[in-house]
């Protein structure tokens, strides 16, 4: 066991979370900082021969290998879990910049309804009225704080969009049911593909506010108010699960880590799997971890923030031993609680012009939020949040988007006359799709395997995970409208109705977004981390990442992970550093 | 050390025979004589026939322009299941082995080479049937997790960039008119909405002006 000399601060994961702080903390402070990274180094290099669907889109090169880390997946309490062999519900990076290197991009920021979600529902359907078993919680934040800090990762970022209510004024051609916005994006929306117009004009004729959806993909070449230019998007169509080889979605290697570098008192070290944050009397005091080399380490610091992968963050404190685990059947216990992943649907359409589908960039795309939140709520289906419906020019590749086409061309899936109807339709599809708020159960949580293991015999992370009826009329309420677009747009239906099935599925990719486990409150008694992201019980730690969210969104989590980065940031050194200790 | 084994193609079915027409109707121009020899890294020469007659079922050459055997299907799925991939490098395939619900994926031990080995096995001397008696014995096993691996192969195979060893000369590329990874679409994308925008394609090599290796070429 090698234990190097101390520094101040010890990070677990090099993503957006562990270099968002690392560069607000050596930025603002005089103290030192170590990012302990699992995977390799990255950057633009590594990028510039990625144009190859096979590895990257269908062998998963970006991520990491399953055969070293899973997580295992049961329905309920009553079944053991089977570990996920490989990758299929959602996708998890590894490497310096994490899954920030291969995301897509998309920047929304959450509804500031969600912010007091259990508030919001009880105000309006009374808390006697709610379903049982419904565990969403308030955050403990209200998204006026957030405001500035949302306004601080897009321009980081350099978010492209049309801002729909500036100051409280709604603007036409934005998203009108945002909250109040300080600012006009840093940059313009993405241009429009025959697609994403094709969905626009739909929804406005059947009298929605389709916007541009907001993309970290640079529209123009943009300078950052760090100093930090790149280039706009060339709608290559290389985008999500890969890393952008001119820079211009914006990822933590070409945002942050340029700047770090130059900090002496910044350190990354790569190729280090944390294991446990070792503490002593309600203090974190090291991390342990085994470096590339197989050489058991570990490191002593003041202050430890675990921000390495959303699940990881609950197994990381479920093997240390910190916090209370906890049990779905007395509601006891807050580690782990709360597991959300995303409620995704798609409507398979098909144009009769073809749509050059393979231009495009991940975040390119059309939103509509009239049946986000709770607005624009089908009665009939009986749900408390829906989701954005939106269409996407991604940038398809030619593996995957060959062999679709639309009922009643053949019933047969191999031969000529499949590959004659699949010739024919090549192109021409494309999909509706709805991301929809996932609210927090108490049946759904995670906790530790107790038979498998990693590459270094530590128990997987277990989900305890399934679908509820309020899931499947999600999706149900979201196909209606997907096919009454559908039918706007002068699009044929590609099959059935897009549903969610009986159970959750480990196979159907439904999005990247897993969240919850050590989720944020304002009361030690339902949260593990406080309102500043800081351990409840261990002043000294603070976990920061999506593993906060109570309960998901509708709009994908890097932004509001970004924001709630520079909130603990912003705590730690302006509040914590004056008077350690717990800041509520 | 494994004996070396080759598959003999005829040289005018692999690829490089096809010229790229914006109306997509790739047709022969020239017919070289003779027989091609490629090396095997997995498959023996036998297994490798049988491969590649159910690839060419499944994908064929046809009045809708070429198919498996074109495009060395074949060549692309030897060599991913000699590499990585094959050996499920990837995949945790740690015990105990149990089955599950089909919401759970597929659970099995075996690996893709096993898989195709037993496979091979079900299909016996499947070149020597007439077309109709290799399609009866293909639907056969469709359900099984052999057949669909294959499938799934094939299209990979057709559709992958060529550095993997399939679609030969871009050949499948062609076939539906994808131009292949281009480093920009800043002047095209949004432009002529309703018109398909089709190039002859060109491939990851040519657009990086060095060859790339693929993950199967991959040291341990």
């Amino acid at each position: 066991m090698q234990r190097p000399k101390p520094v101040d601060v010890a990070i677990a994961g090099g993503g957006w979370v562990g270099l968002a702080l690392a560069h607000e903390i050596t930025s603002r402070s005089s103290l030192s900082v170590l990012v302990l990274e699992r995977g390799p180094g990255r950057g633009l290099k590594d990028y510039a021969a990625d144009m190859d669907e096979l590895d990257y889109t269908l062998r998963y090169r970006m991520m990491h290998s399953l055969a070293d880390e899973t997580v295992t997946h049961r329905h309920s309490p009553r079944q053991s879990a089977v570990p996920v062999r490989q990758y299929g519900s959602f996708n998890v990076g590894t490497g310096v910049g994490g899954s920030g290197e291969h995301w897509t991009g998309l920047s929304y920021r959450f509804l500031p309804d969600q912010f007091r979600l259990a508030t919001a529902l009880a105000d309006k359907h009374g808390r006697a009225r709610l379903p049982a078993g419904l565990a969403v919680q308030d955050w403990g934040v209200t998204y006026e704080e957030l405001e500035p800090l949302y306004w601080r990762a897009e321009q980081m970022m350099g978010v492209g969009g049309k801002a729909g209510n500036l100051g409280g004024r709604i603007v036409e051609g934005g998203n009108p049911f945002e909250g109040p916005r300080s600012h006009e994006y840093p940059n313009p929306p993405h241009r429009r593909t025959f697609l994403t117009s094709l969905f626009a004009k739909a929804a406005r004729e059947l009298g929605y506010h389709p916007f541009s959806s907001p993309a970290a993909t640079l529209s123009q070449t943009y300078r950052n108010p760090d100093g930090i230019t790149r280039s706009g998007c060339a709608y290559c169509g290389y985008c999500s699960r890969y890393g952008c080889m001119i820079g211009a979605k914006a990822q933590p290697t070409n945002t942050l880590l340029p700047l770090l570098v130059k900090h002496d008192r910044f350190e990354l070290r790569t190729g280090c799997q944390v294991r446990r944050v070792v503490h002593r009397q309600g203090r974190a005091e090291a991390l342990a971890y085994v470096d590339s080399a197989g050489v058991e380490v570990e490191q002593p610091a003041s202050i430890v923030i675990v921000g390495s992968w959303t699940l990881n963050n609950s197994r990381l404190l479920l093997m240390s031993r910190i916090g209370e685990r906890y049990d779905p059947a007395s509601g006891k216990g807050t580690l782990g609680r709360n597991l959300t992943h995303q409620v995704g649907n798609a409507t398979p359409i098909f144009l009769d012009q073809p749509l050059n589908a393979f231009m495009g960039a991940g975040g390119l795309g059309v939103t509509l939020a009239d049946f986000d939140g709770d607005s624009g709520l089908d009665p009939a289906f009986g749900i408390l949040r829906g989701g954005h419906i939106r269409a996407n020019s991604f940038g398809e590749g030619p593996i995957t988007s060959f062999g679709r086409f639309p009922p009643g061309e053949t019933d047969s899936t191999w031969g000529s006359a499949w590959k004659k109807a699949a010739l024919k339709w090549w192109d021409h599809g494309a999909a509706i799709t709805c991301e929809a708020e996932h609210l927090a159960w108490r049946q759904n949580f995670v906790d530790l395997d107790p038979v498998y293991t990693d590459k270094f015999g530590d128990p997987l992370v277990r989900l305890t995970l399934d679908w509820t009826d309020h899931e499947r009329r999600q999706a149900a309420m979201a196909a209606k409208v997907q096919e009454s677009l559908a039918k706007a747009m002068g699009a044929r239906l590609g099959g059935g109705p897009a549903r969610v099935g009986e159970h959750y599925s480990v196979v159907n990719y439904q999005s990247s977004h897993v969240c919850g486990g050590a989720i944020m409150g304002a009361s030690p008694e339902t949260s593990v981390v406080n309102p500043w992201l800081q351990h409840w019980r261990m002043p000294n730690l603070w976990v920061v990442g999506a593993s906060a969210f109570p309960q998901n969104s509708s709009a994908n989590p890097t932004l509001t992970v970004l924001a709630l980065a520079y909130r603990a940031a912003g705590a730690l050194v302006d509040r914590y550093l004056k008077h350690p200790g717990p800041l509520a | 050390m494994r004996r070396r084994e080759f598959l003999e193609l005829p040289a005018k079915s692999l690829g490089g025979l096809l010229v790229y027409t914006l109306a997509r109707e790739p047709f022969r121009v020239q017919a070289q004589d003779g027989m091609v020899r490629v090396p095997l890294r997995f498959f023996t020469a036998a297994e490798g026939r049988v491969i590649r007659t159910a690839c060419e079922r499944i994908f064929p050459g046809d009045e809708s322009g070429p198919g498996a055997t074109e495009a060395g299907v074949v060549i692309y799925i030897d060599r991913q299941l000699a590499g990585p991939y094959g050996r499920d490098k990837y995949r945790y395939t740690k015990g105990p082995w149990v089955d599950s619900v089909p919401e759970h994926g597929y659970q099995g031990k075996a690996t893709p080479r096993e898989i195709y080995r037993q496979g091979i096995r079900l299909l016996g001397d499947f070149p020597a049937l007439p077309a109709s008696g290799q399609d009866e014995k293909l639907r056969a096993i469709e359900k099984t997790p052999f057949f669909q691996m294959l499938r799934r192969h094939t299209i990979e195979g057709m559709f992958s960039d060529p550095l993997h060893g399939g679609n030969a000369e871009m050949i499948g590329w062609q076939l539906i008119g994808y131009p292949g990874p281009r480093m920009s679409y800043r002047e095209e994308i949004g432009r002529n909405p309703g018109e398909a925008w089709r190039r002859k394609p060109v491939s990851l090599a040519d657009v990086v002006g060095h060859p790339v290796a693929g993950q199967e070429d991959e040291k341990d």
